[in-house]
Protein backbone atom coordinates (compact mmCIF):
# COMPACT_ATOMS: atom_id res chain seq x y z
CA UNK A 1 0.00 0.00 0.00
CA UNK A 2 1.16 3.35 -0.55
CA UNK A 3 2.23 5.21 2.56
CA UNK A 4 2.08 8.28 2.39
CA UNK A 5 2.92 10.75 4.87
CA UNK A 6 1.21 13.43 6.36
CA UNK A 7 4.39 15.99 5.27
CA UNK A 8 2.68 14.74 1.90
CA UNK A 9 -0.62 15.86 2.75
CA UNK A 10 -0.29 18.63 5.68
CA UNK A 11 1.70 21.56 3.55
CA UNK A 12 0.74 23.63 6.23
CA UNK A 13 3.45 24.13 8.98
CA UNK A 14 2.24 24.12 12.68
CA UNK A 15 2.01 27.17 14.21
CA UNK A 16 3.86 27.18 17.33
CA UNK A 17 2.15 30.03 18.53
CA UNK A 18 -1.15 28.95 18.42
CA UNK A 19 -0.49 25.56 19.74
CA UNK A 20 1.02 27.05 22.85
CA UNK A 21 -2.22 29.32 23.36
CA UNK A 22 -4.50 26.49 22.85
CA UNK A 23 -2.49 24.86 25.50
CA UNK A 24 -2.60 27.37 28.07
CA UNK A 25 -5.87 26.98 27.42
CA UNK A 26 -6.12 23.35 28.01
CA UNK A 27 -4.42 23.63 31.10
CA UNK A 28 -6.84 25.93 32.22
CA UNK A 29 -9.72 24.00 31.47
CA UNK A 30 -8.12 20.76 32.93
CA UNK A 31 -7.32 23.00 36.47
CA UNK A 32 -11.16 24.11 36.21
CA UNK A 33 -12.30 20.36 36.17
CA UNK A 34 -10.49 19.71 39.29
CA UNK A 35 -12.32 21.50 41.37
CA UNK A 36 -15.42 19.62 40.84
CA UNK A 37 -13.89 16.47 42.15
CA UNK A 38 -11.73 14.95 44.30
CA UNK A 39 -9.43 12.69 42.40
CA UNK A 40 -8.42 13.09 39.43
CA UNK A 41 -5.01 12.56 36.87
CA UNK A 42 -3.89 16.04 36.67
CA UNK A 43 0.00 15.92 36.17
CA UNK A 44 0.21 13.06 34.07
CA UNK A 45 -2.36 14.96 31.39
CA UNK A 46 0.08 18.07 31.50
CA UNK A 47 3.03 15.98 30.68
CA UNK A 48 1.55 14.82 27.30
CA UNK A 49 -0.46 17.63 26.52
CA UNK A 50 1.70 19.40 24.24
CA UNK A 51 2.08 15.83 22.70
CA UNK A 52 -1.76 15.21 22.32
CA UNK A 53 -2.37 18.80 20.87
CA UNK A 54 -0.11 18.80 17.55
CA UNK A 55 -1.17 15.09 17.22
CA UNK A 56 -4.77 16.24 17.33
CA UNK A 57 -4.45 19.73 15.46
CA UNK A 58 -1.33 19.39 13.44
CA UNK A 59 -1.05 15.40 12.60
CA UNK A 60 -4.68 14.04 12.43
CA UNK A 61 -6.19 14.18 9.16
CA UNK A 62 -9.92 15.70 9.20
CA UNK A 63 -12.94 14.94 6.76
CA UNK A 64 -12.94 18.67 5.14
CA UNK A 65 -16.03 20.68 5.78
CA UNK A 66 -17.44 18.30 8.92
CA UNK A 67 -18.71 20.03 11.76
CA UNK A 68 -17.70 18.79 14.28
CA UNK A 69 -14.73 17.22 12.81
CA UNK A 70 -14.18 13.73 11.38
CA UNK A 71 -11.05 12.50 12.11
CA UNK A 72 -9.52 10.10 9.25
CA UNK A 73 -7.12 8.90 11.60
CA UNK A 74 -6.66 7.29 14.64
CA UNK A 75 -5.62 8.71 17.89
CA UNK A 76 -5.35 6.01 21.04
CA UNK A 77 -4.20 7.45 24.30
CA UNK A 78 -2.02 3.92 25.67
CA UNK A 79 -1.78 6.19 29.19
CA UNK A 80 -5.61 6.36 29.98
CA UNK A 81 -4.88 8.57 32.91
CA UNK A 82 -3.66 11.08 30.55
CA UNK A 83 -7.10 11.46 28.91
CA UNK A 84 -7.66 14.50 30.66
CA UNK A 85 -5.53 16.10 28.18
CA UNK A 86 -8.08 14.27 25.27
CA UNK A 87 -10.80 15.39 26.99
CA UNK A 88 -10.34 18.72 26.56
CA UNK A 89 -8.92 19.16 23.04
CA UNK A 90 -11.85 16.96 21.77
CA UNK A 91 -14.14 19.85 23.69
CA UNK A 92 -12.49 22.10 22.20
CA UNK A 93 -13.36 20.59 18.55
CA UNK A 94 -17.31 20.20 19.73
CA UNK A 95 -16.43 16.18 19.20
CA UNK A 96 -17.46 16.26 23.12
CA UNK A 97 -19.55 19.12 24.75
CA UNK A 98 -18.80 21.65 27.63
CA UNK A 99 -21.65 19.31 29.47
CA UNK A 100 -19.90 16.37 29.33
CA UNK A 101 -16.60 18.03 30.73
CA UNK A 102 -18.66 19.56 33.26
CA UNK A 103 -20.00 16.06 34.74
CA UNK A 104 -16.31 14.55 34.61
CA UNK A 105 -16.60 11.43 36.93
CA UNK A 106 -20.27 12.00 38.29
CA UNK A 107 -23.33 10.20 37.74
CA UNK A 108 -24.58 12.62 34.95
CA UNK A 109 -21.68 12.19 33.21
CA UNK A 110 -20.21 9.42 29.99
CA UNK A 111 -16.66 10.60 31.03
CA UNK A 112 -14.74 9.02 33.36
CA UNK A 113 -10.47 9.09 34.59
CA UNK A 114 -10.23 6.78 31.74
CA UNK A 115 -11.18 6.60 28.46
CA UNK A 116 -14.49 4.70 27.30
CA UNK A 117 -14.31 2.90 23.83
CA UNK A 118 -17.99 4.11 22.41
CA UNK A 119 -17.78 7.97 24.20
CA UNK A 120 -17.29 10.01 21.34
CA UNK A 121 -13.41 10.29 19.84
CA UNK A 122 -13.23 7.46 22.17
CA UNK A 123 -11.23 4.77 20.08
CA UNK A 124 -10.34 2.46 22.62
CA UNK A 125 -10.94 1.83 26.05
CA UNK A 126 -7.23 2.02 28.23
CA UNK A 127 -6.69 2.31 31.76
CA UNK A 128 -4.97 -0.81 32.29
CA UNK A 129 -1.24 -0.16 30.95
CA UNK A 130 0.09 -2.12 28.46
CA UNK A 131 -2.92 -2.31 25.96
CA UNK A 132 -2.83 0.37 24.04
CA UNK A 133 0.03 -0.54 21.70
CA UNK A 134 -1.17 -3.82 20.97
CA UNK A 135 -4.76 -2.49 19.77
CA UNK A 136 -3.04 0.16 17.66
CA UNK A 137 -0.34 -2.21 15.97
CA UNK A 138 -3.83 -4.56 15.09
CA UNK A 139 -5.58 -1.21 13.91
CA UNK A 140 -2.54 -0.14 12.14
CA UNK A 141 -2.29 -3.53 10.14
CA UNK A 142 -5.82 -3.56 9.48
CA UNK A 143 -5.65 -0.66 7.76
CA UNK A 144 -2.53 -1.90 5.80
CA UNK A 145 -4.27 -4.70 4.20
CA UNK A 146 -7.32 -3.35 3.52
CA UNK A 147 -5.25 -0.46 1.52
CA UNK A 148 -6.60 2.48 3.41
CA UNK A 149 -4.20 4.97 3.91
CA UNK A 150 -5.13 6.09 7.87
CA UNK A 151 -2.55 6.74 10.47
CA UNK A 152 -2.88 5.47 13.83
CA UNK A 153 -1.40 7.91 16.85
CA UNK A 154 -0.65 6.26 20.05
CA UNK A 155 0.85 7.89 23.26
CA UNK A 156 2.22 5.67 25.88
CA UNK A 157 3.61 6.40 29.69
CA UNK A 158 7.10 5.81 30.30
CA UNK A 159 5.59 3.71 32.88
CA UNK A 160 3.88 1.06 30.25
CA UNK A 161 7.16 0.41 29.07
CA UNK A 162 7.67 -2.20 31.78
CA UNK A 163 4.97 -3.63 30.58
CA UNK A 164 6.08 -7.26 28.49
CA UNK A 165 3.01 -6.47 26.53
CA UNK A 166 4.23 -3.59 24.83
CA UNK A 167 7.38 -4.90 23.65
CA UNK A 168 5.63 -7.89 22.10
CA UNK A 169 3.43 -5.22 20.36
CA UNK A 170 6.78 -3.30 18.94
CA UNK A 171 8.16 -6.54 17.82
CA UNK A 172 5.55 -7.33 16.03
CA UNK A 173 4.60 -3.68 14.61
CA UNK A 174 8.20 -3.50 13.30
CA UNK A 175 8.06 -7.21 11.78
CA UNK A 176 4.91 -5.79 10.19
CA UNK A 177 6.61 -2.77 8.52
CA UNK A 178 3.83 -0.65 9.84
CA UNK A 179 4.76 2.82 8.55
CA UNK A 180 1.22 3.58 9.64
CA UNK A 181 1.63 3.32 13.52
CA UNK A 182 2.97 6.37 15.28
CA UNK A 183 3.92 5.95 18.61
CA UNK A 184 4.85 9.24 21.33
CA UNK A 185 6.25 8.27 24.27
CA UNK A 186 5.54 10.66 27.77
CA UNK A 187 9.09 10.15 29.25
CA UNK A 188 8.35 12.41 32.56
CA UNK A 189 10.01 9.82 34.32
CA UNK A 190 7.34 9.22 36.91
CA UNK A 191 4.93 6.37 37.73
CA UNK A 192 2.99 5.46 40.53
CA UNK A 193 5.98 4.84 43.51
CA UNK A 194 8.06 7.82 41.83
CA UNK A 195 10.83 7.79 39.30
CA UNK A 196 10.99 5.21 36.79
CA UNK A 197 14.51 5.63 35.73
CA UNK A 198 14.96 4.70 39.57
CA UNK A 199 12.89 1.83 39.66
CA UNK A 200 14.45 0.35 36.61
CA UNK A 201 18.02 2.30 36.35
CA UNK A 202 19.53 0.26 33.56
CA UNK A 203 16.53 0.26 31.47
CA UNK A 204 17.66 3.96 30.34
CA UNK A 205 17.69 5.55 27.48
CA UNK A 206 14.60 4.37 25.51
CA UNK A 207 15.80 5.04 22.33
CA UNK A 208 18.26 2.52 21.62
CA UNK A 209 15.81 -0.06 22.64
CA UNK A 210 13.19 1.11 20.27
CA UNK A 211 15.47 1.18 17.61
CA UNK A 212 16.98 -1.98 18.29
CA UNK A 213 13.45 -3.21 17.97
CA UNK A 214 13.43 -1.92 13.98
CA UNK A 215 12.20 1.22 14.95
CA UNK A 216 12.78 4.34 13.16
CA UNK A 217 12.86 6.66 16.41
CA UNK A 218 13.68 10.24 17.51
CA UNK A 219 14.04 12.09 20.99
CA UNK A 220 12.82 15.68 21.61
CA UNK A 221 11.67 17.70 24.02
CA UNK A 222 7.45 16.16 24.30
CA UNK A 223 6.79 20.22 25.16
CA UNK A 224 7.78 22.17 22.01
CA UNK A 225 5.22 21.83 19.68
CA UNK A 226 7.35 22.42 16.59
CA UNK A 227 9.51 19.78 17.44
CA UNK A 228 7.37 16.79 17.66
CA UNK A 229 5.55 17.75 14.55
CA UNK A 230 8.90 17.92 12.88
CA UNK A 231 10.25 14.99 13.91
CA UNK A 232 6.87 12.76 13.13
CA UNK A 233 6.77 14.16 9.64
CA UNK A 234 10.37 13.01 9.26
CA UNK A 235 10.01 10.14 9.70
CA UNK A 236 11.02 7.22 7.67
CA UNK A 237 8.68 5.33 5.44
CA UNK A 238 7.30 1.86 6.06
CA UNK A 239 8.54 1.68 9.41
CA UNK A 240 6.44 2.05 12.93
CA UNK A 241 8.08 5.29 14.19
CA UNK A 242 8.56 6.08 17.96
CA UNK A 243 8.79 9.42 19.35
CA UNK A 244 10.24 9.87 22.37
CA UNK A 245 9.02 13.05 24.26
CA UNK A 246 10.74 14.38 27.12
CA UNK A 247 8.47 16.12 29.37
CA UNK A 248 7.95 17.20 33.10
CA UNK A 249 4.82 16.15 35.31
CA UNK A 250 2.49 18.57 35.75
CA UNK A 251 3.88 20.96 33.34
CA UNK A 252 3.13 24.07 33.59
CA UNK A 253 2.42 24.64 37.71
CA UNK A 254 5.11 24.81 39.99
CA UNK A 255 4.48 22.97 42.89
CA UNK A 256 2.82 19.62 40.35
CA UNK A 257 5.73 19.35 38.60
CA UNK A 258 7.69 16.05 39.65
CA UNK A 259 5.58 15.75 42.58
CA UNK A 260 4.44 12.53 42.64
CA UNK A 261 1.07 13.67 45.05
CA UNK A 262 -0.11 15.00 41.88
CA UNK A 263 -0.74 12.08 39.67
CA UNK A 264 -4.27 12.08 41.58
CA UNK A 265 -4.55 15.31 43.76
CA UNK A 266 -7.31 17.94 43.12
CA UNK A 267 -6.02 21.54 43.86
CA UNK A 268 -8.04 22.97 47.09
CA UNK A 269 -9.30 26.41 46.27
CA UNK A 270 -6.15 28.20 47.00
CA UNK A 271 -3.97 26.31 45.04
CA UNK A 272 -6.01 26.45 42.47
CA UNK A 273 -5.83 30.07 42.56
CA UNK A 274 -2.10 29.88 42.68
CA UNK A 275 -2.16 27.64 39.42
CA UNK A 276 -4.77 29.86 37.71
CA UNK A 277 -2.22 32.69 38.45
CA UNK A 278 1.29 31.39 37.91
CA UNK A 279 0.35 29.28 34.16
CA UNK A 280 1.61 30.79 31.37
CA UNK A 281 2.72 29.76 27.56
CA UNK A 282 4.71 27.07 27.71
CA UNK A 283 7.44 26.12 24.44
CA UNK A 284 9.62 23.29 26.23
CA UNK B 1 -12.65 -29.69 10.95
CA UNK B 2 -12.33 -26.47 12.49
CA UNK B 3 -9.10 -25.56 9.83
CA UNK B 4 -10.76 -26.76 7.10
CA UNK B 5 -14.20 -25.07 7.53
CA UNK B 6 -12.26 -21.58 8.50
CA UNK B 7 -10.23 -22.13 4.92
CA UNK B 8 -13.53 -22.17 3.05
CA UNK B 9 -14.81 -19.50 4.60
CA UNK B 10 -12.00 -17.49 4.50
CA UNK B 11 -12.63 -17.79 0.57
CA UNK B 12 -15.57 -15.71 0.68
CA UNK B 13 -15.17 -13.69 3.12
CA UNK B 14 -12.56 -11.01 3.49
CA UNK B 15 -12.81 -9.98 6.30
CA UNK B 16 -11.22 -13.31 7.86
CA UNK B 17 -8.02 -13.31 9.90
CA UNK B 18 -6.16 -15.64 11.94
CA UNK B 19 -4.02 -14.77 14.16
CA UNK B 20 -2.22 -17.33 16.05
CA UNK B 21 0.73 -17.83 18.46
CA UNK B 22 3.13 -20.16 17.22
CA UNK B 23 0.72 -23.51 16.91
CA UNK B 24 2.18 -25.84 13.96
CA UNK B 25 -0.23 -24.56 11.23
CA UNK B 26 -1.20 -27.94 10.35
CA UNK B 27 -3.72 -29.48 7.97
CA UNK B 28 -6.03 -26.25 6.53
CA UNK B 29 -4.30 -24.01 8.59
CA UNK B 30 -1.61 -24.07 5.97
CA UNK B 31 -3.94 -23.72 2.93
CA UNK B 32 -5.10 -20.71 4.96
CA UNK B 33 -1.67 -19.24 5.60
CA UNK B 34 -0.73 -20.11 1.92
CA UNK B 35 -3.71 -18.78 0.02
CA UNK B 36 -4.22 -15.18 2.14
CA UNK B 37 -0.94 -14.66 3.15
CA UNK B 38 -1.91 -10.70 4.50
CA UNK B 39 -4.59 -12.36 6.96
CA UNK B 40 -2.45 -14.87 8.65
CA UNK B 41 -0.69 -13.56 11.54
CA UNK B 42 1.64 -15.47 13.62
CA UNK B 43 2.76 -13.37 16.70
CA UNK B 44 5.02 -16.26 17.62
CA UNK B 45 5.40 -16.77 21.32
CA UNK B 46 3.59 -13.82 22.68
CA UNK B 47 -0.36 -14.10 23.56
CA UNK B 48 -0.65 -10.67 24.87
CA UNK B 49 -0.20 -9.49 21.59
CA UNK B 50 -2.05 -12.24 19.40
CA UNK B 51 -5.21 -10.43 21.54
CA UNK B 52 -4.47 -7.29 21.43
CA UNK B 53 -4.24 -7.12 17.69
CA UNK B 54 -7.24 -9.01 17.18
CA UNK B 55 -8.90 -6.11 19.26
CA UNK B 56 -7.38 -3.59 17.22
CA UNK B 57 -8.25 -5.58 13.86
CA UNK B 58 -11.68 -6.08 15.09
CA UNK B 59 -12.09 -2.34 15.89
CA UNK B 60 -11.05 -1.27 12.23
CA UNK B 61 -13.64 -4.06 10.36
CA UNK B 62 -11.20 -7.05 10.08
CA UNK B 63 -13.10 -10.49 11.90
CA UNK B 64 -9.58 -11.54 13.49
CA UNK B 65 -10.27 -15.72 15.58
CA UNK B 66 -7.48 -15.88 17.77
CA UNK B 67 -6.19 -19.55 17.20
CA UNK B 68 -3.62 -21.45 19.55
CA UNK B 69 -3.51 -24.24 22.46
CA UNK B 70 -6.89 -23.40 24.90
CA UNK B 71 -4.64 -22.60 28.16
CA UNK B 72 -2.42 -19.90 26.48
CA UNK B 73 -5.82 -18.18 24.25
CA UNK B 74 -6.86 -17.18 27.37
CA UNK B 75 -5.01 -17.99 30.98
CA UNK B 76 -1.87 -16.17 29.68
CA UNK B 77 -3.54 -13.43 27.89
CA UNK B 78 -6.17 -13.06 30.20
CA UNK B 79 -6.53 -9.72 30.53
CA UNK B 80 -6.27 -8.61 26.90
CA UNK B 81 -9.45 -10.90 26.51
CA UNK B 82 -11.19 -9.37 29.52
CA UNK B 83 -10.07 -5.48 28.34
CA UNK B 84 -9.44 -5.60 24.60
CA UNK B 85 -12.05 -7.95 23.78
CA UNK B 86 -15.12 -8.06 26.27
CA UNK B 87 -15.22 -4.56 27.53
CA UNK B 88 -14.99 -3.22 23.62
CA UNK B 89 -17.56 -6.21 23.06
CA UNK B 90 -15.61 -7.01 20.03
CA UNK B 91 -16.96 -9.77 17.31
CA UNK B 92 -13.52 -11.52 17.73
CA UNK B 93 -13.40 -15.80 18.07
CA UNK B 94 -10.55 -17.36 20.24
CA UNK B 95 -10.08 -20.96 19.58
CA UNK B 96 -8.89 -22.41 22.21
CA UNK B 97 -7.65 -26.26 20.84
CA UNK B 98 -7.13 -29.06 23.50
CA UNK B 99 -9.75 -27.76 25.75
CA UNK B 100 -10.02 -29.71 29.04
CA UNK B 101 -7.06 -32.66 29.47
CA UNK B 102 -6.80 -33.47 25.85
CA UNK B 103 -2.58 -33.00 25.35
CA UNK B 104 -3.12 -35.47 27.96
CA UNK B 105 1.22 -36.29 27.57
CA UNK B 106 2.10 -32.86 28.40
CA UNK B 107 1.15 -31.94 31.93
CA UNK B 108 -1.09 -29.53 33.76
CA UNK B 109 0.75 -25.90 32.26
CA UNK B 110 -0.98 -27.94 28.43
CA UNK B 111 -4.45 -28.34 30.26
CA UNK B 112 -7.89 -26.03 30.29
CA UNK B 113 -9.42 -27.22 32.88
CA UNK B 114 -11.27 -24.52 34.14
CA UNK B 115 -11.13 -22.68 30.88
CA UNK B 116 -15.39 -22.55 30.72
CA UNK B 117 -15.77 -21.34 34.05
CA UNK B 118 -13.04 -18.71 33.66
CA UNK B 119 -14.40 -17.34 30.06
CA UNK B 120 -18.20 -17.38 31.49
CA UNK B 121 -17.57 -14.73 34.37
CA UNK B 122 -16.78 -12.88 31.42
CA UNK B 123 -19.05 -9.78 30.77
CA UNK B 124 -20.35 -10.10 26.91
CA UNK B 125 -18.02 -13.26 26.07
CA UNK B 126 -20.16 -16.09 25.10
CA UNK B 127 -18.58 -19.96 25.08
CA UNK B 128 -19.12 -22.41 23.02
CA UNK B 129 -18.18 -26.31 23.14
CA UNK B 130 -19.01 -28.40 20.25
CA UNK B 131 -18.63 -32.20 20.24
CA UNK B 132 -17.63 -33.78 17.02
CA UNK B 133 -15.97 -32.68 13.32
CA UNK B 134 -19.88 -31.68 12.30
CA UNK B 135 -21.12 -30.03 14.78
CA UNK B 136 -17.75 -27.92 14.99
CA UNK B 137 -17.80 -26.98 11.67
CA UNK B 138 -21.76 -25.35 12.57
CA UNK B 139 -20.25 -23.65 15.21
CA UNK B 140 -17.43 -22.32 12.87
CA UNK B 141 -20.01 -20.99 10.32
CA UNK B 142 -21.49 -19.27 13.02
CA UNK B 143 -18.18 -17.62 14.58
CA UNK B 144 -17.50 -16.47 11.23
CA UNK B 145 -20.99 -14.84 10.57
CA UNK B 146 -21.59 -13.67 14.21
CA UNK B 147 -21.52 -9.65 15.66
CA UNK B 148 -22.66 -9.98 19.01
CA UNK B 149 -19.29 -10.01 20.78
CA UNK B 150 -16.42 -12.14 21.79
CA UNK B 151 -16.59 -15.69 21.42
CA UNK B 152 -14.62 -18.39 23.72
CA UNK B 153 -14.38 -21.83 21.10
CA UNK B 154 -13.31 -24.75 22.92
CA UNK B 155 -12.18 -27.52 20.85
CA UNK B 156 -10.74 -30.91 21.66
CA UNK B 157 -8.49 -31.64 18.86
CA UNK B 158 -8.71 -33.55 15.74
CA UNK B 159 -9.86 -37.26 15.08
CA UNK B 160 -13.29 -36.69 17.16
CA UNK B 161 -15.88 -39.57 16.28
CA UNK B 162 -19.60 -38.44 14.76
CA UNK B 163 -21.96 -38.08 17.36
CA UNK B 164 -24.74 -35.52 15.61
CA UNK B 165 -25.48 -36.94 12.62
CA UNK B 166 -28.50 -38.62 14.04
CA UNK B 167 -29.65 -35.43 15.91
CA UNK B 168 -32.89 -34.46 15.31
CA UNK B 169 -31.93 -30.79 14.62
CA UNK B 170 -29.05 -28.60 13.47
CA UNK B 171 -26.50 -26.78 15.51
CA UNK B 172 -28.66 -23.56 16.69
CA UNK B 173 -26.43 -21.06 19.16
CA UNK B 174 -27.97 -20.60 22.30
CA UNK B 175 -30.20 -24.30 22.45
CA UNK B 176 -29.19 -27.37 23.56
CA UNK B 177 -29.39 -30.02 20.95
CA UNK B 178 -30.75 -33.26 21.35
CA UNK B 179 -29.04 -36.01 20.01
CA UNK B 180 -31.34 -38.85 20.95
CA UNK B 181 -34.33 -38.19 22.82
CA UNK B 182 -35.58 -40.58 25.19
CA UNK B 183 -38.14 -40.92 28.38
CA UNK B 184 -35.91 -41.63 31.86
CA UNK B 185 -32.63 -40.56 31.65
CA UNK B 186 -31.30 -37.73 30.21
CA UNK B 187 -27.76 -37.18 29.72
CA UNK B 188 -26.42 -33.51 29.35
CA UNK B 189 -22.90 -32.57 28.17
CA UNK B 190 -20.57 -30.33 25.89
CA UNK B 191 -17.29 -31.28 23.63
CA UNK B 192 -15.87 -34.53 23.04
CA UNK B 193 -16.95 -35.99 26.15
CA UNK B 194 -19.98 -36.77 25.13
CA UNK B 195 -18.91 -39.37 23.43
CA UNK B 196 -18.97 -41.00 26.64
CA UNK B 197 -21.89 -39.99 27.54
CA UNK B 198 -22.89 -42.05 24.69
CA UNK B 199 -21.94 -44.96 26.04
CA UNK B 200 -23.15 -43.83 29.11
CA UNK B 201 -26.41 -43.92 27.78
CA UNK B 202 -25.87 -47.42 25.72
CA UNK B 203 -24.92 -48.94 29.57
CA UNK B 204 -28.57 -47.32 30.87
CA UNK B 205 -30.38 -48.83 27.89
CA UNK B 206 -28.74 -52.13 28.97
CA UNK B 207 -30.29 -51.51 31.88
CA UNK B 208 -33.70 -51.03 29.95
CA UNK B 209 -33.80 -47.27 30.31
CA UNK B 210 -35.24 -44.70 27.81
CA UNK B 211 -31.95 -42.33 26.97
CA UNK B 212 -32.03 -38.52 26.03
CA UNK B 213 -28.60 -37.49 25.20
CA UNK B 214 -28.15 -33.67 24.80
CA UNK B 215 -25.02 -31.45 23.55
CA UNK B 216 -25.48 -28.17 25.66
CA UNK B 217 -23.16 -26.80 23.18
CA UNK B 218 -23.75 -23.11 24.36
CA UNK B 219 -22.47 -22.48 27.80
CA UNK B 220 -23.17 -19.16 27.68
CA UNK B 221 -25.77 -17.92 26.98
CA UNK B 222 -26.90 -21.30 28.42
CA UNK B 223 -30.09 -22.42 26.94
CA UNK B 224 -31.98 -22.42 30.34
CA UNK B 225 -35.21 -22.86 29.19
CA UNK B 226 -33.90 -26.62 27.16
CA UNK B 227 -32.46 -27.31 30.09
CA UNK B 228 -35.91 -26.41 32.60
CA UNK B 229 -37.56 -28.37 29.96
CA UNK B 230 -35.02 -31.64 30.45
CA UNK B 231 -35.13 -31.48 33.87
CA UNK B 232 -38.89 -31.58 34.24
CA UNK B 233 -38.93 -34.21 31.30
CA UNK B 234 -36.69 -36.96 32.42
CA UNK B 235 -36.83 -39.14 35.70
CA UNK B 236 -33.19 -38.78 36.23
CA UNK B 237 -30.74 -36.18 34.76
CA UNK B 238 -26.77 -36.77 34.62
CA UNK B 239 -24.45 -34.05 33.44
CA UNK B 240 -20.86 -34.89 32.38
CA UNK B 241 -18.18 -32.48 31.67
CA UNK B 242 -14.30 -32.26 31.08
CA UNK B 243 -14.12 -29.04 33.45
CA UNK B 244 -13.69 -28.30 36.76
CA UNK B 245 -16.15 -28.60 39.18
CA UNK B 246 -16.46 -25.18 39.46
CA UNK B 247 -18.63 -22.48 37.50
CA UNK B 248 -19.62 -25.19 34.61
CA UNK B 249 -22.45 -26.69 33.20
CA UNK B 250 -22.89 -29.09 36.10
CA UNK B 251 -23.10 -25.95 38.95
CA UNK B 252 -25.45 -24.36 36.40
CA UNK B 253 -27.72 -27.37 35.57
CA UNK B 254 -27.76 -27.53 39.52
CA UNK B 255 -28.98 -23.69 40.14
CA UNK B 256 -31.54 -24.13 37.39
CA UNK B 257 -33.06 -27.39 39.45
CA UNK B 258 -32.98 -25.38 42.65
CA UNK B 259 -34.83 -22.78 40.90
CA UNK B 260 -37.44 -24.86 39.20
CA UNK B 261 -37.94 -27.57 42.66
CA UNK B 262 -37.11 -30.06 40.23
CA UNK B 263 -37.65 -33.39 41.22
CA UNK B 264 -35.74 -35.70 39.39
CA UNK B 265 -32.60 -37.39 40.50
CA UNK B 266 -29.67 -34.89 39.07
CA UNK B 267 -25.94 -35.79 39.35
CA UNK B 268 -23.12 -34.38 37.68
CA UNK B 269 -19.36 -35.49 37.14
CA UNK B 270 -16.79 -33.24 36.22
CA UNK B 271 -12.77 -33.04 36.66
CA UNK B 272 -11.57 -33.39 39.67
CA UNK B 273 -10.77 -29.76 41.92
CA UNK B 274 -7.25 -30.93 41.23
CA UNK B 275 -3.75 -30.49 39.12
CA UNK B 276 -3.18 -34.06 38.55
CA UNK B 277 0.48 -35.52 37.91
CA UNK B 278 -0.41 -38.39 35.10
CA UNK B 279 -0.09 -39.07 31.84
CA UNK B 280 -1.17 -41.35 29.37
CA UNK B 281 -3.90 -41.19 26.52
CA UNK B 282 -6.40 -38.79 26.58
CA UNK B 283 -9.03 -41.44 27.98
CA UNK B 284 -6.63 -42.24 30.79
CA UNK B 285 -6.40 -38.06 32.18
CA UNK B 286 -10.72 -38.67 32.09
CA UNK B 287 -10.72 -41.78 33.94
CA UNK B 288 -7.81 -40.46 36.29
CA UNK B 289 -10.43 -37.79 37.16
CA UNK B 290 -12.81 -40.18 37.26
CA UNK B 291 -14.98 -39.82 33.93
CA UNK B 292 -14.48 -43.25 32.77
CA UNK B 293 -17.60 -45.15 32.32
CA UNK B 294 -16.91 -48.13 34.97
CA UNK B 295 -16.49 -45.34 37.37
CA UNK B 296 -19.47 -43.61 36.38
CA UNK B 297 -21.54 -46.62 35.83
CA UNK B 298 -20.59 -47.89 39.53
CA UNK B 299 -21.50 -44.15 40.61
CA UNK B 300 -24.82 -44.53 39.31
CA UNK B 301 -26.02 -47.48 39.99
CA UNK B 302 -25.50 -49.46 36.74
CA UNK B 303 -22.24 -52.20 37.74
CA UNK B 304 -22.14 -54.85 35.61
Amino acid sequence: MSQAHSRAIKPVGLDAAAARQRCLGYRRRILEISQQVTALHIAPAFSCLEMVDVVYHDLMRRDAGSSPPVFLDSFVISKGHGCLSQYVILEDFGVLTRADLDCYCTPAGRLGAHPDYGVPGMEASTGSLGHGMGICTGMAYAEKIQRRDRNIYVVLSDGEMQEGSTWESMMMAANLGLGNLIALLDLNDFQGMGRTSVTHPKFYPILDKVQAFGWDAAEVNGHDAAAIYDAVNSRQAGRPFFLVGRTVKGRGVSYMENAPIWHYRSPSREEYQQALDELKEISS
Amino acid sequence: MFAETFYEAGQTNPRLCAVVADISPAGAMTKFSQAFPERFINTGVAEQIMIGMCAGMALRGLRPFAYTIATFTLFRPFEFVRDDLCYHNLPVTIVGIGGGVTYSTLGSTHHAQEDIAVASALPNMAVIAPCDPAETRAATLWCVDQERGPVYMRLGKAGEPDLTSQAEAPFEFGKIRYLQRGRDVCIIGYGPILKLGKELAAKFEAHGRSVSLISAHTLKPLDVDGITEALNAHRQVVVIEEMSPHGGLGAQVKQIAWDIRASCRLDAFSLRDAFIHNYGSHKDLLAAHGLDLETLSAQLGLAA
